[in-house]
């Protein structure tokens, strides 16, 4: 594909590294020390995310305008425990620091977050930060909370012990940031080089002798650890309780699957018809020729087709960020786990294929909290078998069209439920095996144990909120929405060369009469074939073909199009089709998110051409059982 | 309560879990199971953490009388 479609590039400037002049600064710190919050506090909107080169690890970086020091730029590197290269987080941390990074200026100086409640286990990672002889500034992070439960620290001796300026403050409240200010400004006029020699630290890649440094620090800078939240304790033997526990979890599951169908997808509707309405209100002005056809009918439709599933997204990201920032999350994984192991897969996997029942394109997102990333990858390829709402329109119509409405158990559970309710259960069986397979297979992994911290619980703030929703939508606008300018693109030429051809005279036409003969076994006709080549785009999109198709046919024009669909096809062809819906990969936006979530086109490509095998062989199987049982 | 005396576990696990602060001497307090009954949450060095019962067999301990 062209060049258009690429992921965006980054556009920072690597200039040399000159002494004493302080351009860029790191932000590291071990998860879970609000290392995020502290990186949204200091750069506000003025953010950028985008992936490393060659790797997974998203990188975060922005300019230091919540300080007042817009022109520096501040790099958030992974949170990590240690700088010892077993995870591919801590490989690039270790690049980023030591400016070998392609892409990523060289960090001038170094800001450090630990988690003041956990200071002893969290100083481990101060050990090989200093060993770079940066200008380093070590944040005590939530320090506000330390101090009302009791706990202390003396910063002017832990400063004496490490050999570098120490402050104590709050990203939650944005409390003691002055001390980056003064540390930057102190740090642009003289750098002075610190002498690594004068301390003492462990011996590198030894997590035991990082831990007993730590421990004789912590002792000496009379560091005593505040008690620990009794809420936690307290809301956990509620919410982790035997029987309690599970049944709230289902509630918690079955609520955000609600709202974002029931919420959401009117929200998607409208949203999608505004954007319908305003393209052909700007259609008016242009008049009727190929560029008002290529700027409404193609670019137009194809981008306002991704676009309707932002206000999805952005209620889905909601939620998680909800579950997440209070420390849900954690404990659903807990209670998920013992499920999700059957399958191959850990307790994190379950929220996003949870989401996958909306769209796999948040969930794909989403995959984000599973460190492992093996199992992330296994999630990222079963999440699209899960019945996504785009699938809804076609299942509606054909059901509508060929299931006659026959109770089954009384009036509220019909033949027509039970067809759309074994679609469900069918797409969630082939995530089952596939993740088996996969788990099995190529993602087969030898040693990955599940190892997950339980946070203390925490109330959300609406700032990192909002923050962690625009951030995900930006991503997904501009990911998803680069490569779906292209195909539609490509699509309209396609269906409109030759020039002033009729459909079944265009090359996608002639493509679709020319796949005939491969699709006839299914029970399928070309036209048939056409809208499953132009559903590539988004699944729904057949809907829209085959309604332009039968209303261009003089044979079927005075139909609707349930009677035409009939006119044309057998029930086995129907259901064929139903079928192959169920299992295919007929959505580019899901594709692009997957190439951008695993930075490459290997796994894009094998999951499309592994799930459209399926969607035919199990769409032959079903077309030729229902043809000899009817 | 239990003393953690050492990790029989591949250096790569080994070493992820002993930065999360499960090194030999450390105190362990199993808090609770998870509702299935597995994983496990321990308490260790203020901090609660879920290990499944596969990788927590391979931490050996040695037990300690609760000091109340």
């Amino acid at each position: 594909m062209s060049d258009c479609c690429t992921t965006a590039t980054v556009d920072i400037k690597v200039e040399p590294r000159v002494p004493g002049k302080i351009r860029t600064v790191a932000l590291i710190g071990p998860p879970n020390s609000g290392k995020s919050t502290l990186f949204n506090r200091l750069t506000g909107l003025r953010q950028k995310v985008a992936n490393y080169p060659g790797v997974t690890v998203e990188q975060h970086f922005g300019k230091l305008s919540g300080i007042g020091r817009g022109e520096l730029t501040l790099i958030d590197l992974p949170g990590i425990y240690s700088l010892d290269s077993y995870s591919e987080d801590s490989r690039v941390a270790v690049d980023v620091l030591h400016g070998e990074m392609p892409g990523t200026p060289a960090p001038d100086a170094v800001l450090l977050v630990l988690d003041s409640l956990h200071l002893r286990r969290q100083l481990m990672l101060a050990a090989p930060v200093l060993s770079l002889s940066l200008p380093t500034l070590v944040l005590l992070n939530m320090s506000d909370l330390m101090e009302t439960r009791g706990g202390e620290v003396d910063t002017l001796a832990l400063a004496q012990e490490l050999g570098v300026p120490v402050a104590k403050i709050s990203a939650t409240r944005g409390t003691g940031l002055d001390a980056i200010t003064h540390f930057l400004d102190r740090k642009s006029e003289v750098v002075q080089p610190r002498s690594p020699s004068k301390l003492e630290l462990p011996v590198v890649g030894n997590a035991r002798s990082y831990r007993q440094w730590a421990t004789g620090i912590s002792t000496r800078t009379k560091y005593k650890a505040p008690l620990s939240s009794e809420w936690t304790r307290k809301l956990d033997r509620i919410l982790l309780h035997r029987i309690g526990g599970p049944l709230l979890f289902l509630a918690v599951v079955i609520s955000v699957f609600q709202v974002v169908f029931s919420i959401g997808q009117p929200l998607s509707n409208t949203f999608g018809n505004l954007l319908n309405a305003a393209g052909a209100r700007v259609g008016t002005f242009l008049g009727h020729g190929w560029f008002e056809s290529l700027l409404i009918d193609g670019i137009w439709r194809g981008v306002a087709s991704v676009l309707v599933f932002l206000p999805q997204i952005l209620l889905l990201f909601l939620f998680i960020g909800v579950l997440e920032d209070s420390g849900y999350l954690a404990r659903a994984a807990l209670i998920a786990d013992r499920v999700m192991r059957s399958i191959g897969l850990n307790g994190k996997a379950f929220i996003p294929l949870l989401s996958a029942y909306a769209c796999a394109v948040p969930a794909i997102m989403a995959t984000r909290t599973i460190e492992n990333k093996r199992d992330r990858f296994a999630t990222i390829l079963v999440a699209p078998f899960m019945t996504c709402s785009a699938r809804l329109p076609i299942y509606l119509l054909m059901i509508a069209a060929f299931i006659p409405n026959k109770p089954l158990i009384g009036d509220f559970f019909g033949l027509r439920a039970a067809v759309m309710l074994s679609l469900y259960l069918m797409g969630f069986l082939a995530a089952l095996l596939t993740a088996r397979l996969l788990k099995s297979s190529i993602l087969k992994a030898a040693s990955a144990p599940f190892i997950l911290e339980l946070p203390q619980y925490r109330l959300p703030t609406l700032r990192s909120l909002g923050l962690r929703v625009i951030d995900r939508g930006k991503v997904f606008l501009k990911q998803a929405g680069t490569i779906i300018l292209c195909v539609t693109v490509v699509l309209w030429i396609l269906s409109h060369i030759p020039f002033h051809a009729t459909l079944p005279g265009s090359l996608i036409g002639r493509v679709g009469q020319w796949i005939e003969p491969v699709i006839r076994p299914l029970g399928f006709t070309w036209k048939i074939g056409i809208g499953l080549l132009s559903s590539i785009i988004a699944r729904e999109v057949i809907v829209g073909t085959l309604g332009t198709l039968y209303g261009a046919d003089p044979a079927t024009q005075s139909l609707s199009l349930q009677a035409a669909l009939r006119h044309e096809l057998t029930l086995g062809g129907a259901m064929a089709l139903v079928v192959f819906f169920a299992f295919a990969m007929q959505c580019t936006s899901t594709l692009a998110i997957v190439r951008r979530e695993t930075n490459s086109w290997k796994w894009p490509a094998l999951q499309f051409a592994y799930m459209s095998v399926l969607a035919y062989l199990a769409a032959l199987a079903t077309n030729q059982l229902i043809t000899h049982l009817f | 309560m239990a003393i953690v005396e050492a990790l029989d576990l591949p250096d790569e696990v080994g070493h992820h879990l002993m930065h999360m602060g499960i090194v030999p001497e450390a105190r362990i307090v199993v808090i609770r199971r998870a509702p299935a009954g597995d994983p496990t949450v321990y308490y260790i060095d203020g901090f609660e953490i879920a290990l499944r019962r596969e990788t927590a067999r391979f931490i050996r301990v040695r037990a300690i009388e609760e000091d109340h």
